[in-house]
């Protein structure tokens, strides 16, 4: 009986050859290159950033004044808008993306759930430039006339809502910033919450309807429970995504220095800084300063994504 | 009956409730793309594609900043692709279920959604501020880093899913590893490989922030790989928040120039993903 012919080993490469060794390694080597860029990233910064951490001390954080012509320079400014922007847009965006994923997933009939769920996916992935110049464009004029002024001529003097709404009426504030933020960030979300929600078993719901729970009742007594871990995550990740935006930012905050006093006053967030100045920067100080910022907004964004991966765990998004 | 009336009337408010949130962000976002094409289209012409931008008050087009983006988008998907394919190799098929590979794949994640202008910081500390000066290569690799992260994912998760018994049957045939990863589980999967890599350049396309120190822009047409080289996402910058009006249309016509090139490759992105889940 003729037996087949041993395959030719030769081609196929054999185990510990020089091939194999070297794609293993190149494998390896690739794998290794992403932790090093992202260690680059927080020595470089930290390099960069040293000679403003050392000249300014922890003041650096608490200091407000930011004036390249002294060379004083004080993060506490861009820090308070990158938290007001993100928790703001934040709050805005949260329950719309919820909302926009529950009716999806729930309560929209199929046909017309599927494109709208495409199209939320592919909104998620316009450039932010886009949504920057819609908010400096039609956002911010419009804004002015009809909320910002009204507001303004409204308000007592001295009261408090006087304080609140301060600020020159150009619509590039604090506030209008936060809600492009909002809309950027609520496709993403929307489309993240839309595909955790649809990892409840059907058995979960199918149960709950069956001792019969309304749809409400379904929805908040086992599919929000079930993914509640999954939440969590996938707010961490919009909160990241707001804090470290920065065109669609700087084209609208008014890119005002220091403190800002009321959430219809310019401000600027750290990204918005970095945008403007560093390019222009004066002087060695003044690109060390930047750079630190850069350093404290790395932390900042490194600590909100760290908890979002860890919650979210087996599920990737 | 109260309780029962409660329920339904709780149940149908928060239906309705769903439904306007959905209507909202519709409308947001419907407005948003409405603008960008009333804006845009006007100005689209063969000009934008032959001319080099214009200064204030003269014709021109942005041609220097198209054949930027194409040419730092390029290098930048090409690192990315060859970084990002090896390492989600390497996740997958040999060590992503070690301590390291679990390390590895936490910080490609984060690294996946990381401010991008910490990049291009991180990108002027190395290679600009050491050769003084703002170059395309500058450019593309920090648009790289930012793509790695993309392909390196899709290539892990799309490999995992390749059934074992195609690597078995390789191996069963005394195939090296190596061969059957290359010759066997890249083949099969390379529907998936190319969504990757597409997703990682819709990603990048649009990328402005990294690039206003890295590669910063040029107001002339260049193809100088070591010079400063114009991009559409910063062109768009510059002209946008300029007190021109011709300048400020142009910045809508690059715009809508990139969120229609960002909108079709991801839907290209998704037809070759759905032709790869059916063979």
């Amino acid at each position: 009986m003729a037996s087949a012919a041993p395959p030719d080993t030769a081609r196929f490469g054999t185990s510990g050859s020089a091939g194999e060794t070297l794609f293993h390694a190149a494998c390896f080597g690739a794998a290794t290159l992403l932790l090093v860029t992202l260690g680059g990233v927080v020595v470089s910064l930290a390099i960069g950033g040293w000679p403003a951490i050392e000249h300014f001390g922890f003041g650096f954080l608490t200091s407000s004044e930011w004036n390249p012509v002294t060379e004083v320079y004080g993060a506490a400014g861009p820090v308070v808008g990158t938290l007001a922007t993100a928790l703001l847009a934040l709050v805005m965006a949260l329950p719309l993306a919820i909302g926009v994923a529950v009716f999806l997933v729930e309560f929209c009939p199929r046909p017309v759930a599927q494109p709208v769920a495409i199209a939320v996916e592919l909104l998620a992935g316009i450039p932010s430039i886009v949504y920057g110049m819609w908010g400096l464009f039609v956002l911010a004029p419009w804004f002015a006339e009809h909320v910002q002024l009204p507001l303004m001529m409204e308000a007592e003097p001295g009261s408090w809502q006087e304080k609140l709404f301060s600020g020159i009426p150009n619509g590039a504030n604090i506030f209008t910033a936060s809600v492009i933020l909002a809309i950027m960030i609520l496709p993403y979300m929307a489309a993240v919450f839309r595909e955790l929600f649809m990892t409840v078993p059907a058995q979960l719901r199918e149960a709950a309807y069956g001792l019969g729970c309304t749809p409400f009742e379904v929805i908040r007594a086992v599919v929000i429970p079930y993914v509640r871990r999954g939440m969590v995550g996938v707010i961490m990740l919009g909160l990241g995504r707001a804090l470290g935006e920065t065109m669609a930012v700087t084209f609208i905050i008014g890119n005002a220095h220091g403190f800002p006093d009321s959430v219809f006053a310019s401000g600027s967030t750290i990204a918005s800084t970095i945008a403007n100045e560093f390019a222009e920067a004066t002087s060695d100080m003044h690109s060390a300063a930047l750079v630190a910022l850069g350093l404290v907004l790395f932390l900042i964004t490194f600590g909100v994504l760290a908890i979002a991966r860890a919650l979210l765990g087996s599920q990737r998004h | 009956m109260d309780r029962a009336l409660v329920r339904r009337l709780s149940n149908i408010a928060f239906v309705i409730l769903t439904a306007i949130a959905t209507l909202i962000a519709l409308t947001a976002l419907v407005l948003t793309l409405w603008s960008l094409l009333s804006r845009g289209i006007g100005g689209l012409d063969t000009k934008i594609f032959t001319m080099t931008q214009p200064a204030p008050g003269s014709e021109g087009g942005l041609s220097n900043a198209i054949m930027g983006s194409l040419i730092m988008c390029g290098i930048g998907l090409a690192i990315a692709v060859v970084v990002g394919v090896l390492a989600g190799t390497w996740l997958s098929e040999y060590g992503g279920n070690t301590r390291y590979g679990q390390v590895v794949r936490f910080l490609n994640d984060v690294l996946l959604s990381a401010p991008s202008i910490l990049i291009g910081l991180f990108v002027y500390e190395i290679l600009v501020r050491p050769f003084h000066g703002f170059s395309a290569w500058a450019g593309g690799v920090a648009l790289a880093i930012l793509a790695m992260p993309i392909v390196t994912r899709t290539t892990e998760d799309i490999l995992s899913l390749q059934p074992s018994a195609l690597r078995e049957a390789g191996m069963a045939l005394g195939a090296s590893r190596a061969f059957v990863i290359r010759k066997i589980v890249w083949k099969s999967a390379r529907a998936g490989l190319v969504t990757g890599a597409l997703l990682g350049f819709a990603r990048i396309s649009g990328e402005t922030a990294p690039l206003l120190f890295t590669a910063l822009g040029n107001q002339f047409f260049s193809t100088e790989l070591t010079q400063p080289m114009a991009s559409l996402p910063t062109t768009i910058f510059q002209f946008a928040l300029s007190a021109y009006e011709d300048w400020q249309r142009l910045a809508w016509v690059g715009a809508l120039l990139i969120a229609a090139a960002v909108l079709s490759i991801n839907i290209i992105g998704r037809i070759v993903a759905r032709e790869a889940r059916r063979s």
